[in-house]
């Protein structure tokens, strides 16, 4: 079939009107043909389909799952995270990570998504170096189930030293088990030198391919620093505390799109489960090209992800529990 | 991407068309919440390192120089290098106290 040809430059939106209808019957065709992707349940156009790689699903409603069904979503990536409480026992991230990889995906499934997990203590509660131990022996359990894709999201919060050392173990981890790893940077003030930290720890560690490692919520000031690395790049589009759909666009028109990402980080506290296809909006009105924002919203992650052998776009079929 | 690396698709009146009134209104909420902090009680209190971050960095962003956002938000980072020895607490404030304008 002969492929419609797509000017190069899209200088008015009416033009890049035009050339999205066109390059969005190319994507359908690219999609159900060479990666034969499943259809999702609701009636998507593939160009619409997209991936949240960063959601906390666990803190959200089952409405959610719907809106994001309906505004395209396939798959998400749910990383372990800090609940908004500190568990007062390594049980009680037994019962997380048994949330994460088996209730959780049929919650998902029920939606048509396709639901994976990433299996760690986060640093918010690893100040307590010998706890954090005790949760980290459980790590490779989790990490042989059929939907958890590696380690993460570890990292750094205040840029404590046992939050580095809890940090360089669980690298450990990822590497003895050939895992990807999803990388928190800090929030705020502390993000720079968190990241600087973690960049230089990963470094001196020298056991994992940087191609197999996501530096989660990159901003303008450490984006640059992650990709000269050779690592994939998040951006995080929070309300408040991270990257506005706005910035994010910006980042990418400084940076380019190759490895590179945008997430939601949905969770419990102020942020948005449809921050991604929002963003997608943003980056239509910006006159970017459906190309750009497919490779964006869905290529890039599903690149990504598909390096653990345990990522699908495909959600199993729905059973009742 | 179809277009130079920096360079957005659309030119700088599309731009200014789609962005101003956001733009608009999000430095009327800055003005207007410097005037609340001068009403308000408490005047007399040391200056919080907080506010005179965004001072700061209004004065950054209206400079003339490339990447405004990315110097500001190096000007509000710790500027230190070391690992601290315990965590203070699980929250960042926003701005470091020794930030730098």
């Amino acid at each position: 079939m002969a492929k419609p040809r797509v000017e190069p430059t899209h200088n008015t939106r009416r033009e890049n009107f035009f050339a999205t209808q066109i390059h969005s019957k190319q994507i359908t065709h690219s999609l159900f043909q060479t990666h034969r992707i499943r259809k999702p349940l609701f009636d998507i156009h593939a160009s619409n389909m997209y991936i949240d790689p960063h959601i906390h699903m666990v803190s959200r409603t089952t409405d959610d799952y719907a809106r994001m069904a309906a505004a395209g979503c396939v798959a998400v990536t749910e990383p372990a995270f800090w609940a908004g409480f500190d568990r007062s026992s390594a049980a009680g991230f037994h019962d997380y990570f048994r949330q994460l990889t088996e209730s959780e995906p049929r919650r998902a499934a029920a939606y048509g998504i396709a639901h994976h997990a990433w299996i760690c203590i986060n640093p918010k509660e690893a100040e307590d170096h010998g706890f954090a131990r005790e949760v980290m022996s459980m790590i490779p359990e989790f990490l042989s189930r059929p939907n958890v894709l590696g380690v993460g999201e570890i990292g750094l919060n205040r840029n404590s030293k046992t939050e580095l050392a809890v940090f360089e173990e669980h690298l450990e981890i990822a590497a003895r088990h050939d895992s990807l790893v999803l990388i928190h940077t800090p929030h705020l003030e502390d993000k720079l030198k968190g990241t600087r930290l973690i960049l230089d720890a990963i470094a001196a560690h020298g056991k994992i391919n940087p191609a197999r490692i996501l530096v989660d919520h990159v901003e303008e000031h450490t984006v640059r620093m992650v990709l000269e690395r050779g690592m994939w790049a998040g951006m995080t589009l929070y309300p408040d505390t991270k990257c506005t759909a706005a910035r994010a666009v910006d980042i990418m028109e400084m940076h380019g799109t190759e490895r590179i990402w945008i997430n939601s980080a949905g969770d419990w506290g102020h942020s948005d489960p449809l921050a991604v296809p929002k963003a997608v909006v943003t980056m239509r009105a910006r006159g970017h090209t459906t190309a750009d924002i497919h490779k964006i919203s869905f290529e890039n992650p599903r690149a990504f992800l598909s390096q653990s052998g345990n990522f699908s776009v495909n959600a199993p079929r729905p059973t009742i529990s | 991407m179809t277009t130079p690396a920096g360079t957005p698709p659309l030119d700088r009146k599309t731009l200014i068309d789609l962005g101003f009134i956001d733009a608009r209104a999000k430095v009327l909420d800055i003005a207007a919440f410097l005037d609340r902090l001068d009403r308000a009680p408490g005047a007399d209190a040391p200056t919080d390192f907080r506010v005179e971050a965004i001072r700061a960095a209004l004065l950054i962003a209206l400079d003339a120089g490339p990447t405004r956002a990315e110097r500001i938000l190096k000007s509000w980072s710790d500027p230190t290098t070391e690992p601290v020895t315990r965590s203070d607490g699980k929250a960042a404030r926003g701005a470091h106290p020794q930030h730098k304008a």
